[in-house]
């Protein structure tokens, strides 16, 4: 079964500014993708919209054709924060989304508040580097968290490696 | 009372009534809330979108439902799709039927099916021309020189 995917990759930079978070956002509606743009610059995301899983893949620089392993070792990538966008309201699903690592999971139709509820959690998280000069620890600190990207799953998250990006949940 | 007045107030009017109808509901508004002077048009840009899909979708419900052999998985991708759209710019009673028809394929029936697919069509060009209007209305008031009233 085709597994649809919505992804956001937020890049988190040192400077902790909405305006530096970007967005890759992934549906295969045009509507929703018009709509989550939206929702997202309004926001003051940067976004970049793709139609597809693979699509989002090819973005990140990650070919599903290519080795494995190169997917595998990809840390950075992995430290991506996944977000889902689904309209399945089933707690089993959302569970299991939240487990396998997701930041969070967005209902569908998503409204603002959903979106600025996310940011200000994004920006909350991060607070440790609003201001201040880097340093060792807070850049050991903003490694180690995750940020988020969504995805929406209209069957189970494959437990394959190909398809999941390997999250840590902050629940 | 002059033009613009008059359009304004059949405009509230007319909004009013298609939410209490229930023939848009709270996701329109939210739409709404993502125009401004930087994307002046961009609800009716979705609303097009969403027009252009719909007839899309509901000529491959139809030629589903045509078929010897019908393929539900497909007929309820299809309606998912439907579903999805209508969700997301608020079309509540063509996302409402969607959840019927969806029942119906669930359990094969395709009599159920086909009753849902007419119903959908009828409850689609329903909520279209009364978009339609809507914009229309819209227009109307800009041309007259005149603000569109926020309904948020």
């Amino acid at each position: 079964m085709r597994q649809i995917l919505q992804i956001f990759l937020l890049q988190f930079d040192m400077i902790n500014d909405c305006k530096d978070l970007h967005v890759l956002a992934v549906d295969d509606s045009n509507i929703d993708r018009k709509v989550i743009q939206r929702l997202l610059q309004i926001s003051s995301f940067k976004v970049t919209v793709v139609e597809s899983g693979s699509r989002a893949l090819q973005y990140l620089g990650l070919d599903e054709d290519k080795n494995s392993d190169r997917f595998d070792n990809s840390s950075t990538l992995r430290e991506i924060p996944v977000v889902i966008m689904s309209s399945e309201n089933s707690l089993t699903r959302i569970d299991r989304c939240l487990e396998e690592g997701a930041e969070d999971y967005l209902l569908k139709p998503v409204k603002l508040s959903d979106v600025t509820r996310l940011k200000n959690s994004i920006l909350k998280s991060g607070s440790g580097e609003i201001t201040g000069i880097q340093t060792n620890k807070r850049k050991h600190k903003r490694d180690q968290s995750p940020l988020p990207t969504s995805i929406d799953c209209h069957t189970p998250p494959p437990a394959s490696p190909q398809h999941s990006l390997e999250k840590r949940a902050r629940l | 009372m002059d033009t613009v007045s008059q359009l304004q107030r059949q405009f509230v009017e007319y909004t009013a009534s298609l939410y209490r109808e229930g023939y848009l509901d709270d996701q329109f508004t939210q739409l709404q809330k993502l125009q401004d002077e930087s994307n002046p048009d961009f609800v009716v840009e979705v609303v097009s979108l969403f027009f252009e899909d719909s007839e899309k979708l509901l000529n491959n419900l139809t030629t589903a439902l045509h078929q010897e052999n019908i393929d539900y998985k497909q007929v309820d991708a299809h309606v998912h799709q439907f579903k999805g759209s209508s969700s997301s710019i608020g079309a509540q009673r063509v996302k409402d039927m969607c959840v019927v028809f969806r029942n119906y394929c669930d359990e094969k029936n395709l009599d159920g099916c086909v009753v849902c697919l007419q119903q959908a069509k009828n409850e689609y060009i329903l909520v279209r021309n009364k978009l339609e209007a809507l914009f229309n209305l819209e227009q109307q008031i800009l041309q007259a020189g005149g603000s569109v009233p926020m309904m948020v």
